[in-house]
């Protein structure tokens, strides 16, 4: 018999949003105790069984209120109304190395972050080795952390909180950390926790990553529960409403946010073409121009741009920088602008896509700007089709030979 | 697994306590360590504060001002640099424990909107990494209030600061409840406090003499000066200490009782704010 992991029973969670900003005293004061503010409803009435041993996954678009529910089952966020039970140890995974104290060792901060996660001396004491080895970094273990690298900080701090052992776990976006080498073993270890028999609760955006993951599913939109099942049926359902809200040019999908980089210039937007329309979606062997549309803050010379299509199981399947060709770019001036990228027939199967983008400057390590997933898109099947992978290759069977 | 969770769930109260209890060591560790880290002469900056700030008021008060010091009781020491050494340590503690823990929940918002943890972990930590510090700083006081004369006596006397130190700890932990809660919604405390602790650092007889502010009682017989000092909790915290340290005696009952009764009301409010508003915090931060 099967039970439950997490009852979530009409739960709801409001935000204040307040119209000045001022919560100093003096205008609390003068607004005769109360500053003035709006109610949101991040999520409403959500009514959510999680059974022993699934690995659930919780889907929805920016805001559609899935983090605030994995942050009021984490008890961070408490529900304006409704209760949220849950059975055995919870750990949430949040954030990677939450606490971390810079100036102090690997060492000290596995125990501190250890503690911060809510294990005991005694736990953290057998579990160091394993947790060291783990993360890979045991020749840096006695160095302040400040002298780490982004990578290292974050497989230390993912080897602590893989390591907390709980019957219900709570994932927020960090499956994808570290190398190639390291997300395997992360994935081993998620492998190993669902083979133990405890319950994951993961929200992300990466629809191919879950489809692989989850057991079972649930999607969110505008704080509003909108179907419960089996991960497959509930992701297609999800994929489909996600493809029909997006690409509509001004909506928020085209908002790009997130930005990484120097900022000289930043990637505004990016712009699907094809026989001089803009698209939405296209076909396997269509001619494709994506337009990237961009705006100079600041003078940059040697400017580098490059463009990746990520697919939805978060595999990069194909990128290009105009390092790559001949053409050298001019200094670019301050003002806004658009440069084209043409693919003269797409070789992508059916689909969903996304656009990695960045600007970087010739001879200097720095990157300008770069963001992640700014545009999704959608490669519909043509005529005639070939089975499987990502890649189309206009391939035919010919020369059948019998004796 | 489910049979495991029975047989674990009488014991899980006491694991709990303990994984808090680790949690509290833990953060209170790193404030410590973290202190000093980036400096060069590191701990021993702790000693440097105070000797900095005794210096400089025996300067200003003990020379330039010409404060007489008051003769400590049973151990005959007049020297004014002794005197405020007892009484500055004491509220070097209280205001920089009251301004440190005013911002533990601020200070650490990253945290607290990431992790769940019992929240009173974070300013109790603070607390307890600046109350250790405090008391290297009172061991150099009474070294040197040994040195200076009164001689191996004072060690005897040391255990009576045990729950001086304990109920002065207890105060400052509930005054820092209030505030840390306060600094969430109203970041105006930050200064407001600032103000407020120059004011009282005069309000507790701490670099003058009481027997000054006896004497401005004097002549204005219709201002309760002498009643809001009785009233005030860190003149009767410093003047306990300074029982102890200066005059060789132990403190009187009346203000054991004082002290007892401030650190009850400080604890006792300071839990019920915090219990009240701990959970709703992390969405104003």
């Amino acid at each position: 018999m099967t039970s439950s992991a997490v009852v979530v029973s009409d739960v709801s969670k409001s935000f204040r949003i307040y119209r000045d900003r001022q919560r100093s005293l003096k205008a609390t004061v003068i607004k005769g105790g109360r500053a003035r503010y709006d109610e949101f409803w991040a999520l409403k009435d959500i009514d959510l069984e999680i059974q022993q041993g699934k690995t659930f996954g919780l889907l929805g678009n920016n805001g559609s209120g899935k983090s605030t529910l994995l942050k009021c089952m984490a008890r961070i966020l408490k529900p304006n109304k409704g209760t949220i039970t849950h059975y055995g140890r919870m750990a949430a995974m949040l954030e990677v190395g939450s606490g971390f104290h810079p100036e102090l060792s690997g060492r000290d901060n596995v125990y501190l972050n250890g503690a911060i996660l809510g294990m005991s001396k005694g736990e953290i004491d057998g579990k160091f080795d394993s947790i060291v080895d783990f993360s890979g970094i045991s020749d840096f273990i006695d160095q302040p952390v400040k002298n780490y690298s982004s990578g290292m900080y974050v497989r230390l701090g993912f080897a602590v909180s893989i390591h907390v052992d709980p019957d219900v776990l709570l994932v927020d976006e960090v499956l994808a950390v570290g190398d190639m080498a390291f997300q395997e073993k992360c994935t081993e270890k998620f492998a190993e926790l669902r083979r133990d028999g405890r319950t994951v609760v993961v929200v992300s955006h990466a629809i191919g990553q879950m489809r692989s993951f989850c057991d079972e599913a649930a999607w969110l939109r505008k704080g509003t529960l909108m179907g419960v099942g089996p991960a497959q049926d509930i992701i297609d359902e999800y994929a489909d409403q996600a493809h029909n809200s997006s690409g509509e040019p001004g909506s928020d999908e085209n908002h790009i946010k997130g930005h990484i980089g120097s900022g000289e210039a930043t990637i505004d937007r990016f712009e699907l073409l094809s026989g001089g329309h803009v698209v939405d979606y296209v076909r396997s062997g269509d001619e494709l121009t994506i337009r990237i549309h961009f705006t100079c803050h600041q003078a940059l010379a040697k400017p580098v741009f490059g463009l990746e299509f990520e697919h939805e199981s978060g595999f990069v399947v194909w990128g290009h920088t105009t390092t790559d060709g001949d053409w050298t770019f001019p200094t670019l001036t301050p003002g806004q602008g658009s440069v084209d990228v043409v693919i003269p027939s797409l070789p992508l199967r059916a689909g969903q896509f996304a656009i990695n983008g960045g600007i970087a400057a010739v001879g200097t390590a720095r990157g300008v700007d770069q963001v992640r997933r700014a545009l999704t898109f959608s490669v519909r099947r043509s005529e005639p089709t070939e089975t499987a992978g990502v890649a189309v290759m206009h391939s035919r069977f010919e020369n059948l030979v019998q004796g | 697994m489910a049979l495991d969770r029975a047989r674990t769930s009488s014991l899980r109260d006491l694991l709990l306590r303990n994984r808090t209890l680790n949690l509290l060591v833990n953060l209170t560790l790193r404030e410590i360590k973290g202190q000093y880290k980036k400096t060069v002469l590191g701990r021993a900056w702790s000693l440097l504060n105070p000797l900095a700030n005794i210096a400089v008021y025996s300067l200003v008060f003990g020379i330039v001002v010409r404060a007489t010091p008051p003769v400590g009781t049973n151990s005959g020491l007049k020297s004014y640099a002794l005197w405020v050494a007892c009484g500055i340590i004491p509220w070097g503690f209280m205001s920089a424990g009251t301004s440190i823990g005013r911002g533990s929940l601020t200070d650490n918002a990253g945290l607290l909107t990431k992790v769940y943890f019992p929240r009173f972990v974070l300013p109790t930590s603070t607390i307890l990494a600046l109350a250790s510090t405090f008391l290297t700083e009172l061991a150099a006081v009474a070294l040197f209030v040994g040195v200076a004369g009164g001689g191996p006596r004072i060690l005897y006397r040391l255990v009576v600061l045990i729950p001086i130190v304990i109920l002065n700890t207890t105060f400052v932990l509930g005054v820092s409840l209030v505030l840390s809660i306060g600094m969430v919604y109203f970041g105006d405390i930050q200064h407001i406090w600032g103000i407020f602790l120059q004011l009282w650092l005069y309000a507790s007889g701490v670099v003058l003499p009481v027997s000054l502010v006896e004497g401005v009682q004097n002549t204005h017989p219709d201002l309760p000066i002498m009643f809001i000092f009785q009233l005030n909790p860190a003149f009767q915290f410093v003047e306990a200490y300074r029982d102890v340290l200066y005059d060789f005696d132990v403190p009187s009952v009346s203000r054991w009782l004082a002290m007892l009764a401030w650190a009850a009301i400080a604890l006792g409010i300071g839990s019920l704010v915090f219990r009240r508003f701990s959970a709703q915090i992390v969405e104003e931060l």
